[in-house]
């Protein structure tokens, strides 16, 4: 067994195995788990009731992200800022009073350090190769890209890993996504991952784990590989990894809470074991050309849902499937749009930067790139950055990129979940069209009626210049 | 979580069919940070009629609710397993359950026992006298005090883990063993593994 050539997900299952069961399910042990304030309070109060402590309180990680609002945390005087929605109050509080009274380390709003999980936990070195990673939260992928297991969980999986710091889990099968070639110029990792998923479909990794293979991601920065990760889920998939390399050492040598002296070397040297064997055999295998790979944006309620910047609408007939085209038509609806029209005549009324899939210093570099110097168009109402932490705001601060993006017309904020979910005061209003770096355009997700495209940190800040979809190759 | 093994006490005589999650806890109740206190939101609407089964005195202080063919049909909230459970049922008796209920009304120490529609209807007649049954979970009996006896068939995992009050966690928490030798052989050989928050310099 131990000589059959293994996929990278394959050789972090099998080291993760605590016992396997009749069923065939596995006891599967979770190295990290990271906790927020909206899937937490009753696994906490499920432990409580059943009388449990928390197995391992230093493998867990909480910070609050989802509905904290971005608005100045402490006022003038210093003093924390209360939170006026009641529920989102008694959540932060809940947290607030849960981690210490289980000795959980936590970060609290007002800190540097606080941001969105899935920001703070490479940030901090508390992310690691080859590590299970979960969390309350469907955008855990993300951590795959520093070539980690990673994914999300529901609230009574999350009290199962307090308690036991296991899952019960089924294994996957592992899936392939091969790029073949360069990115062209201007070309992002969100455009690949929105290309990628246009090209599979949002059920096109149901079951699997997707590895990203190939040059391209070889090239990529961690916050790029971060990108194409946490966009796995909308390709269907459990979880999405890179394997680790120089590139991902490089990045977390020195980060707080990874390993460090001769254990540091240790570690090293386990993580170059992590690549897939030549000869692994994979469930499923999709090649991708890099050089069909656009400017993306979404159009319907979808993320599979994707066109070039320079496409059309699609219609409903151009969908083969019937199911489809009983989808696009509600889609169509739903986002106001008409069969045909071009994406770049699609004029847009808010712009969002910021969420887990896009708010890190570099997606805030290449969108201030692009504003340096201009204004947002007058038809744009509301322009939000949020940066990921406050570690990621205070490093944007430093290169002055906060000036870039006040004068250009945007709010400069405080770090959190913002506009990618609804679930805090920052809502794109009924009806009203947002070009949005976050990961999911489904209906109603950044507020009722709310109509979200999908795009890159750079189509963003171009959409935000023009007031409508864009080609950000035309602006640079 | 509570062991369930013998359980007398009275029932309330709902009898509804098709009795759906949103009907045991509405929607606007999910926003909790508690699966306590849901209670006061259980069958809502039912409970704003005037003479409801539920603010009935004659059933006071029920450990059974006594329901028609698919209970607990709708929507997978764990909410209305947390809701019964908050108003101190044991026992849903009924001719039929969703299999998300029951999955997890199991999970919350609840025993969701299936009878034929003439025992459910017979023991409703004896609940709305206000009298007492009694649930054996190790003999899978109902009985009365008109001595009545009815037998119901129970899945022996589920008897089990209700018997011993043994939830997944628990279940998985026996398993300590196993687990604290994986991580001794981590804590051996890769200890940075193990250090996670507390690895901060
Ligand atoms: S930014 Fe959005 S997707 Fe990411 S953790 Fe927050 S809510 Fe989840």
């Amino acid at each position: 067994m131990a000589s059959r050539p293994r996929t990278l997900y394959e050789k972090i299952w099998d080291a993760h195995v605590v016992e396997t069961r009749e069923d065939g399910t596995a006891l599967i042990y979770i190295d990290r788990h990271l906790v927020h304030e909206v899937t937490s309070p009753q696994a906490f109060e499920g432990l409580r009731a059943a009388g449990r402590r928390v197995r391992r309180p230093e493998l867990t990680l909480a910070v609050p992200d989802h509905n904290l609002p971005t608005t100045p945390r402490v006022d003038a005087a210093g003093r924390p800022v209360p939170i006026a929605d009641p529920e989102s109050a008694a959540q932060l509080a809940a947290l607030e009073a849960n981690a210490p009274a289980f000795g959980i380390r936590y970060i609290p709003a007002t800190a540097r350090e606080q941001g969105i999980v899935h920001v703070v936990g490479p940030e901090q070195g508390f992310s690691l190769p080859g590590t299970t990673i979960v969390c309350g939260d469907s955008h855990t992928a993300c951590h795959g890209g520093l070539g980690a297991l990673a994914f999300g969980i529901g609230t009574s999986e999350v009290e199962h890993v307090l308690a036991t710091q296991t899952l019960l889990l089924q294994q996957a099968r592992p899936m392939e996504v091969r790029v073949e070639g360069e990115l062209g110029l201007g070309v992002s990792a969100k455009d690949l991952i929105l290309h990628i998923i246009g090209r599979i479909g949002a059920a096109g990794g149901t079951g699997h784990v997707i590895e990203y293979r190939g040059r391209v991601f070889e090239r990529m920065s961690i916050e790029e590989r971060l990108t194409v990760c946490n966009m796995s889920i909308e390709a269907g998939a459990r979880a999405g990894l890179i394997a680790p390399d120089d590139t991902t050492f490089a990045y977390l040598k020195g980060r707080p809470m990874a390993p460090k002296g001769a254990e540091w070397d240790a570690a090293v040297a386990y993580w170059r074991t992590l690549r897939t064997d030549e000869g692994a055999v994979f469930a499923k295998s999709v090649t991708i050309n890099a050089a069909d790979v656009e400017p993306s944006v979404t159009w319907g309620t979808s993320p599979e849902d994707v066109v070039p910047i320079g496409g059309r609408v699609p219609a409903p007939e151009d969908f083969a499937d019937e199911a489809k085209r009983i989808a696009a038509q509600k889609s169509l609806e739903y986002m106001g749009l008409a069969p045909g029209t071009p994406m770049t005549e699609v004029a847009i009324e808010n712009v969002f930067i910021g969420s887990c899939t896009n708010s890190r210093i570099e997606d805030l570099r290449a969108a201030a790139a692009v504003l340096k110097g201009r204004r947002k168009a007058d038809n744009v109402r509301w322009a939000i950055v949020v940066p990921g932490s406050g570690l990621v705001k205070a490093q944007a601060e430093e290169e002055g990129l906060d000036r870039i993006f006040t004068e250009a017309g945007f709010e400069w904020r405080e770090p959190g979940c913002s506009a990618c979910l609804g679930m805090n005061p920052d809502k794109v209003p009924p009806g009203e069209r947002c070009a949005s770096t976050s990961n999911r355009n489904f209906v109603g997700r950044q507020g009722p009626g709310a109509r979200t495209h999908l795009v890159s940190p750079a189509m963003a800040a171009a959409a935000a210049v023009t007031g409508r979809l864009t080609d950000v190759r035309a602006l640079v | 979580m509570q062991p369930l093994t013998r359980v007398t006490g009275r029932a309330i005589p709902l009898g509804l069919k098709n009795v759906d999650t949103d009907v045991i806890i509405p929607a606007r109740w999910l926003k909790t940070i508690s699966r306590e206190g849901l209670g006061a939101g259980a069958f809502e609407a039912i409970r704003s009629e005037p003479g409801n089964v539920f603010d009935n005195p004659l059933y006071a202080g029920a450990k059974l609710l006594i329901a028609g063919d698919n209970f607990g049909c709708g929507s997978s909230r764990e909410h209305a397993a947390w809701a019964l459970a908050d108003l101190g049922i044991r026992v849903v008796i009924a001719p039929s359950f969703s299999d998300i209920f029951s999955g997890n009304a199991v999970k919350n120490g609840i025993l969701p026992l299936v009878l034929e529609q003439d025992a459910v209807d017979r023991l409703l007649a004896v609940a709305r006298e206000g009298l007492e049954l009694t649930v054996d979970l190790e003999a899978q009996t109902v009985t009365t005090p008109y001595q009545d006896r009815f037998a119901f068939a129970i899945d022996p995992f589920r008897k089990h883990c209700l018997l011993n009050g043994l939830d997944e966690i628990g279940l998985t928490m026996a398993r300590s063993e196993a687990i604290a030798a994986f991580e001794a052989r981590r804590a051996a050989a890769q200890p940075w593994l193990m250090r996670g928050t507390a690895a901060t310099s």
